[in-house]
């Protein structure tokens, strides 16, 4: 049996009892549009009344703690530390749920908040009501109007918040790469530009409203709906001992059937793949963590394991849960020339090292890709990659590096034949990582919506 | 008591400043960017380390007091 579930299980089921193996956030996922309040309370059971946590309020925390939980957005830091330091500072606290998704590779939060809006809301319910918040905020791209309305619906189905209990409020977040960063996220919120700021302070401390403020990935809030239902033991019945439980990967590339898949943490790869009814074409690499992410050469695909210990030796992570396959028809070199000049175009321009490094490795790229490879030297990217690593306000010069330098390193063949005999005959294949769509302006409009349903009829 | 040189990038705009008053620790990328060593700062070059943050024009070079000496 496969340890992996595709998108569109069965039915939903009439039961409450914790649900044995997989899926656990995909139980019960329509093909289109969303599950109802009613729906979703019969496939997991109502809101947990917080009288199993109201004793101590931090009791979700530590169960959180005893479920090991840890961030889903790609930094996988534990969350139960995140939900102490936001309760230890000082102020009443805000909750964020960051379902903006601005890799391009990734639909899991889109998937997430178009078909089971009530999980991710009770997670946040949960974490706002454990913290004492004034509010809770679903933080979604403009471009997602599926999970907008969604979301909407889910709000206003789910009725006036009691007293003392957080305001739901939805907001739209700009399409673009970095504005899902957690300072990019805040400062947005708090009417700035979406665009990452100097820290510290962190949100933790100085968050919305210069508040404290919890900011976490959409998935994760799924994780702790459940965990609050079901407890830690329940959580750990899956994954390895140092990452429990289950988690989201989205696949694409030459499969049979790409999408949003749930796997148990710690899968092998190759079971993820046959779930997806297996590769399409001969595989040359994957790409793991997303476009900030690392190569891995299709060799290693049986030994592939998801989890962060098993991926290191690769130089690789997990990250949000993206694996994209590169299919042998494609050019690396040319992919990678492409990929660098998409990641120059989103950078934020706010860094001076990032705005011009990225620009030059994508130019530099871009020649060893073309016809004249002799006239720009890997020596030269290298030095490049240098200049560019550690030296932005955010992580996206580092992850534009890491992915340029694993690159090199994968494709050191390809690379090697581009010196020598410039452009291959793959170059001219037609381009396969999606790269979303060119940003038009520069100063992004944005919509934003109040919703609060105590003002509603 | 040790100190450590922090830039933020953000409102760093690569007038340089900084590199002809503190040679001995920051130097400029190709772009006029400084670039800053990771290791504490000698004591000796606090004061001049201070005379360069007060110089910076959009005072984006910052000298911080390490909380933990290593």
């Amino acid at each position: 049996m496969s340890r992996a579930q595709s998108t569109y299980p069965e039915q939903p089921t009439r039961t409450t009892r914790p649900p044995v193996g997989l899926p656990r956030l995909l139980a019960g996922v329509p093909a289109h549009g969303s599950l109802d309040l009613s729906e979703h309370h019969s496939l997991h059971g109502p809101l947990p009344e917080m009288t199993r946590f109201r004793r101590r309020r931090s009791e979700l925390i530590a169960e959180i703690e005893q479920a090991g939980l840890r961030g889903r957005g790609g930094a996988s830091f534990p969350t139960a530390q995140k939900l102490e330091a936001v309760a230890a500072s000082r102020g009443r606290p805000v909750v964020v749920i960051n379902a903006a998704e601005g890799e391009p590779a990734s639909s899991k939060d889109a998937t997430l908040t178009r078909a089971l809006p009530h999980l991710i809301l009770d997670g946040g319910e949960l974490a706002a009501q454990s913290l004492g918040a004034s509010e809770l905020i679903v933080a979604v791209n403009d471009s997602a109007i599926a999970g907008f309305e969604s979301l909407a619906t889910a709000i206003a189905e789910r009725g006036t918040p009691a007293r003392r209990s957080a305001r739901i409020r939805l907001v739209g977040v700009p399409d673009r790469y970095v504005t899902g960063q957690e300072t990019a996220l805040v400062s947005h919120l708090n009417g700035g530009s979406a665009l990452p700021t100097f820290a510290p302070p962190l949100p933790f401390e100085h968050g919305v409203a210069r508040r404290p403020t919890l900011v976490s990935n959409a998935e994760t809030f799924a994780h702790i709906a459940l965990i609050a239902r079901h407890g830690a033991r329940w959580f750990r019945e899956l994954g390895t001992s140092a990452q429990p439980g289950s988690a989201l990967v989205t696949l694409s590339g030459p499969v049979a059937y790409p999408g949003v898949y749930e796997i148990e943490c710690g899968a092998p790869l190759g079971s993820v793949i046959d779930a997806a009814g297996g590769l399409s074409a001969p595989a040359r690499a994957l790409l793991l963590g997303g476009y900030g992410g690392s190569w891995v050469p299709a060799e290693h695909l049986e030994d592939l394991c998801f989890s962060a210990e098993q991926l290191a030796p690769y130089g690789a992570s997990p990250g949000a849960g993206v694996i994209v396959v590169l299919s042998e028809a494609a050019c690396p070199v040319a992919e990678t020339a492409r990929l660098a000049r998409w990641l120059a175009g989103e950078s934020a321009g706010q860094c001076g090292p990032c705005l011009h490094g990225l620009g030059a490795l994508a130019t530099t790229l871009e020649t060893i890709a073309g016809q004249d490879a002799h006239a720009a030297t890997r020596e030269r990217v290298e030095q490049l990659l240098a200049l560019v690593r550690r030296r932005g306000a955010c992580a996206h010069p580092d992850g534009a590096a890491r992915l340029i330098q694993s690159a090199i390193d994968t494709f050191q063949s390809e690379f090697d034949e581009h010196a020598r005999y410039g452009t291959c005959e793959r170059c001219l294949a037609p381009p396969e990582l999606v790269l979303g769509q060119p940003r038009r302006t520069r100063h992004l409009s944005t919509r934003r919506a109040s919703l609060n349903p105590a003002r509603r009829p | 008591m040790s100190y450590r040189l922090r830039v933020n990038p953000i409102t760093c705009e690569a007038h340089g400043m900084c590199a002809e008053l503190l040679p001995e620790r920051i130097s400029l990328d190709e772009w006029g960017y400084p670039l800053l060593g990771e290791e504490p700062l000698d004591p000796v070059l606090v004061d001049h380390a201070r005379r360069a943050a007060a110089a910076c024009p959009t005072f984006a070079l910052l000298l911080q007091r390490e909380r933990q000496p290593r």
